[in-house]
């Protein structure tokens, strides 16, 4: 073998890889081919670890056209013609070592990847982690992440309707960055990812090509790295500008018959959106470097066909219209230049003028070998879900207060205002329910139809079980759509992991995964898209197991969403789902756990018949009209979930005769799944009776809204003005 | 009558201007492309928000040089009504045919959400339908949206009621904290001497029905419709 390891190693490729790659072609690759073959096959383009596990997951149900893996982005039928478009992708690695772009050009490439499909983004959503903001260095990083999803999204005109943020210890060197976009389209109107046709011509369009992203594909996102400053050339900049002049022009191509296909060019730029293509119109192709325009003088071929220069599109023209579409891209002043045709030989050729510089079949480029490497659950694992709560002080009568409102202020429970009111989240005039609620609801013009948004995921959940971290993920992403009155149609997920090389990072991989696949089948939720990011991990600290699951839910009629807010003096407040008495396995995982003892430990527990009847139960409570706010309880436990709706609705509580006969922690604070605070008209109690009656679910009554205070008689009792202050500026205060 | 809503490179808020006139107020509105210079036949030209030229520059700055503005300015030299919304008011600041100038806010971030806003002046062609004093719960969307002129601009502005909008709170009182961006005097929107042209930052299109949390910015459009109804001839 004619090459060094560190060759290989700038590629991301194995000996074994490059021997197979040799035997396959039949010589050694050149150096081009090289570059292809290292990005095409790295984990981030080929999913060479991932890709045998993401086949347990569900991904049809009667609403799916496209499912995961076949375009940029899935697509749901959602009827009257027209069709959602939707995916999600971290930016995780690029974002580590540059806040700001990383993050601004993570949305840029989420965006392309739906109009690409002919669809208009209609809405963002981004799920980030970080640090904790006592770090100098964490606050860098949060405050250049959200400008960058602002200043990129902003110039868009799309609006951000909702995500989370969540702090941790182990995102400080790992922190998250993944968006979501969702776009919508005319169902016959959508456009494929296809290179097909012989003597149909590829069109590239946007941005010239410059130095900037190499080996962003196989370096940054594929590997773990110890030393992040050598990476910065491989973070690109983004122009939003011409994002927006793309979106525009792309909109109007996708409504000609002028074009076969489109491809917008991501991670791997040239070379995969090319090749994978073609690869899925079934023939061959053939480009010329040298028609491609350039930023920079002297670059090599590899150069250009590796570069991740943003905000370039790949457009397949049909023969003969090349002059329509050229005028059309003229208008918007977006450049354009040919540089090759699709052939039917089968294979990717890349020429410099006369020259051929890369020559291989291009169903070999795009099948890597797959890996399913050991996995083991680690020791560490039963040593934390064997914990044993009675170690752990109960709380004393007197804390019930001071907990509380330590809890609302605590970052990853209070108010996110700081974040989202810097981002655009009513620009298209959609916007029924804005960030802050547990699901955006947009309306679908020209319809009574509305659509409901929301991203979801608890690391510390899957760190202590990754199997049923998967199941909670899922099930409350869904809770929370149902809570905003919609019925969970389709999930894009995006799976955070460490090293998968590394058995028990594979073994979280592979539980998580599982997990998920359980929760979608039970709840009967198709995946339809998604990515996986592995290699979160820096001097061998990995992330906790993070998959973030982005649910997309419809609702007939927009008029009958839900909000969380508690609404009219007098109404009543029941809870669906398990009762306050649940035990003491609703501590593990917990804000609670966590804020005041330090522990990250635990079981978890989910019953997951029990969680579909308490949707169920919800959803139709709502159709009919009898709920008047809905709100599920998550972080912070049911005390939290009550007091949140207090403050959206600017009104008090009080409870009466809470039974509480195990600990009061647990009670107040405690994790359970699948509960719903829910309100209702005093006249309402027969029909809210006999639905959870029918769904056989648990209803117990907490009390009533109204007043100017937070109240569960003999326990709690706190003026609103000071249960809202420890949650508006819990966050706000972390920086200043 | 005939809206025309302009679209410069970076403009956004063309299609929710023509959403709020044509679908919910049923009336006749078209898309001028900046490189238009024709504008008979409109009879209130619209310059919606966005980032034109991806504001790169200073805001409206490269704007300002399309060659539509000329017309526009034809066009409001002639009585013609004109209003400026966001990235528009900047325009028309840069374009010089209002006063002032929209400084980066004074906290430097940008900012998305609801303001309110007390009509200083109701007897504007933009403003007829609305009560003096009366608070509309109207979105802001910017980073660029400081007012600031010097103090004998601000005089002139005050003594001959240019000043049409002012941030205020929800019971129409004009407070420091009521203030979403730093602007001199809480100044929103303003009008240029003769009345036919306003430049406000925040956004009427975006209250235009109850399920978007506000119907108040249709008050803006019914004025200027009002005054065309009612105009002779």
């Amino acid at each position: 073998m004619n090459i060094s390891k560190k060759n290989l190693d700038k590629v991301a490729l194995s000996e074994k890889e490059y021997g197979l790659i040799v035997q396959q072609l039949g010589r050694e690759p050149t150096e081009v081919e090289l570059g292809m073959f290292g990005s095409l096959w790295s984990e981030h383009c080929g999913y060479k670890h991932s890709k045998p596990l993401l086949k347990l997951l569900p991904s049809r149900s009667k609403h799916v056209l496209i499912g995961p893996g076949e375009e940029n982005a899935g697509v749901v039928d959602i009827g009257d013609g027209q069709v959602v478009v939707m995916k999600m992708e971290s930016h995780n690695h690029p974002s580590v070592i540059e806040p700001y772009q990383g993050a601004a050009t993570g949305v840029g490439g989420i965006v392309r990847d739906v109009f690409t499909m002919g669809a208009r983004p209609i809405a963002l959503l981004n799920s980030l982690r970080f640090g904790p903001l006592t770090e100098a260095h964490n606050r860098y990083l949060f405050n250049g992440v959200v400008g960058g999803i602002a200043g990129y999204g902003n110039c868009l005109g799309i609006p951000d309707v909702g995500g989370e943020v969540f702090f941790a210890d182990c995102y400080s060197s790992n922190l998250l960055v993944n968006a979501l976009c969702l776009g919508i389209a005319n169902k016959d109107r959508l456009v494929r990812a296809k290179a097909s046709g012989a003597g149909n011509l590829l069109m590239l369009v946007g941005a010239d090509t410059g130095r900037d992203g190499i080996y962003g594909a196989s370096g940054l996102a594929s590997r773990a790295f110890e030393e992040e400053l050598e990476l910065r050339p491989t973070v690109q900049v983004g122009n939003p500008f011409l994002e927006k002049l793309l979106i525009e022009a792309c909109l109007e191509l996708a409504q000609t018959d002028w074009i076969v296909g489109m491809q917008d060019l991501g991670a791997a730029g040239l070379t995969s959106a090319v090749v994978e293509s073609v690869a899925k119109g079934g023939g061959g192709v053939e480009i010329d470097v040298n028609k491609v325009s350039r930023r920079e003088e002297d670059m090599a071929p590899y150069e250009v066909m590796l570069s991740e220069s943003q905000e370039r599109m790949l457009v397949v023209v049909r023969k003969g219209y090349e002059d329509k579409v050229k005028s059309l891209l003229d208008h918007w002043e977006l450049h354009s230049d040919i540089i090759g045709q699709v052939t039917d030989s089968g294979l990717a050729v890349v020429k410099e003028g006369e020259e051929v510089v890369a020559e291989a079949p291009v169903n070999l480029l795009v099948s890597p070998p797959l890996y399913r490497p050991r996995n083991k659950k680690p020791a560490w694992l039963g040593e934390l879900q064997s914990f044993d709560m009675c170690d752990v002080p109960d709380i004393k009568l007197r804390q019930c207060n001071s907990i509380l409102l330590r809890l609302l202020a605590s970052p990853n429970i209070a108010s996110k205002e700081w974040v989202y009111r810097q981002y655009d989240h009513q620009v298209m005039d959609n916007t029924v329910v804005l960030p802050g609620s547990d699901a955006a609801v947009l309306r679908i013009k020209g319809t009574t139809k509305g659509i409901s948004l929301t991203s979801d995921g608890n690391g510390r959940y899957c760190y202590l079980d990754p199997y049923l971290g998967g199941v909670i993920a899922v099930a409350e992403a869904a809770r929370n759509l149902v809570c905003s009155g919609a019925e969970p149609l389709a999930i894009t997920d995006c799976l955070n992991f460490g090293n998968p090389e590394k058995e028990d990072v594979y073994y979280q991989l592979n539980e998580c995964i599982k997990g998920i696949a359980r929760a979608c089948r039970g709840l009967r939720i198709p995946v339809i898209s998604g990515n996986v990011s592995l290699y979160n991990e820096t001097k061998g600290e990995a992330i906790y197991p993070t998959p973030v699951m982005g649910m997309v839910g419809i609702m007939d009629d927009v008029n009958r969403h839900c909000t969380i807010s508690f609404k009219d003096e007098g109404d009543l407040v029941f809870l669906l789902g398990p009762t306050l008495s649940g035990g003491k396995e609703s501590l593990g995982g917990s804000e609670y756990l966590e804020l005041v003892h330090g522990l990250v430990k635990g079981k978890l527990a989910i019953d997951l018949p029990l969680e579909k009847r308490v949707q169920q139960c919800c959803l139709e409570a709502i159709k009919r009209g009898i709920v008047k706010s809905a709100h599920d309880c998550s972080e912070g436990g049911l005390a939290v979930a009550i007091a949140e709706s207090c403050v959206a609705g600017s009104v008090g509580f009080r409870g009466e005769d809470w039974k509480i006969s195990e600990r009061l922690d647990s009670a107040f604070f405690g994790e359970r799944q699948s509960q719903i605070v829910v309100t209702i008209s005093p006249n309402s109690i027969t029909k809210l009776n006999a639905i959870a009656r029918r769904w056989q679910v648990p209803l117990t009554w907490l009390g009533k809204v109204g007043g100017r205070c937070l109240v569960v008689e003999g326990y709690i009792d706190l003026p609103l003005v000071k249960v809202e202050k420890a949650w508006r500026y819990g966050l706000k205060q972390l920086l200043i | 009558m005939r809206f025309g809503i302009i679209i410069f490179p970076g403009t956004w808020s063309d299609r929710d201007c023509y959403y709020a006139l044509h679908d919910v107020l049923g009336q006749e509105a078209s898309y001028i492309w900046h490189k238009e210079t024709e504008l008979s036949g409109y009879d209130c030209i619209i310059l919606p928000g966005g980032f034109s030229y991806g504001d790169y520059l200073r805001v409206g700055a490269i704007a300002r040089f399309s060659p539509i503005i000329t017309t526009v300015e034809q066009f409001a030299h002639n009585g013609g009504l004109v209003i400026g919304i966001c990235n528009g008011f900047q325009i028309l600041c840069e374009a010089g045919l209002l006063p002032g100038i929209l400084l980066p806010s004074s906290h430097l971030q940008y900012r998305c959400q609801w303001v309110n806003l007390r009509v200083e002046d109701n007897s504007s062609s933009f403003t007829s339908r609305c009560g003096k004093g009366q608070v509309l719960k109207i979105p802001i969307s910017h980073y660029e949206g400081n007012y600031y002129a010097d103090e004998a601009t601000i005089e002139k502005l005050e003594s001959n009621h240019q000043v049409v909008f002012r941030y205020s709170t929800p019971s129409g009182k004009v407070t420091e904290e009521a203030n979403p961006n730093g602007s001199l005097y809480n100044i929103a929107g303003i009008a240029n001497k003769e009345g036919n042209v306003l430049g406000m930052m925040p956004h009427p299109e975006r209250a235009c029905e109850s399920l978007l949390g506000s119907t108040d910015g249709n008050l803006i459009w019914e004025s200027i419709i009002e005054y065309f109804q009612k105009k002779p001839g």
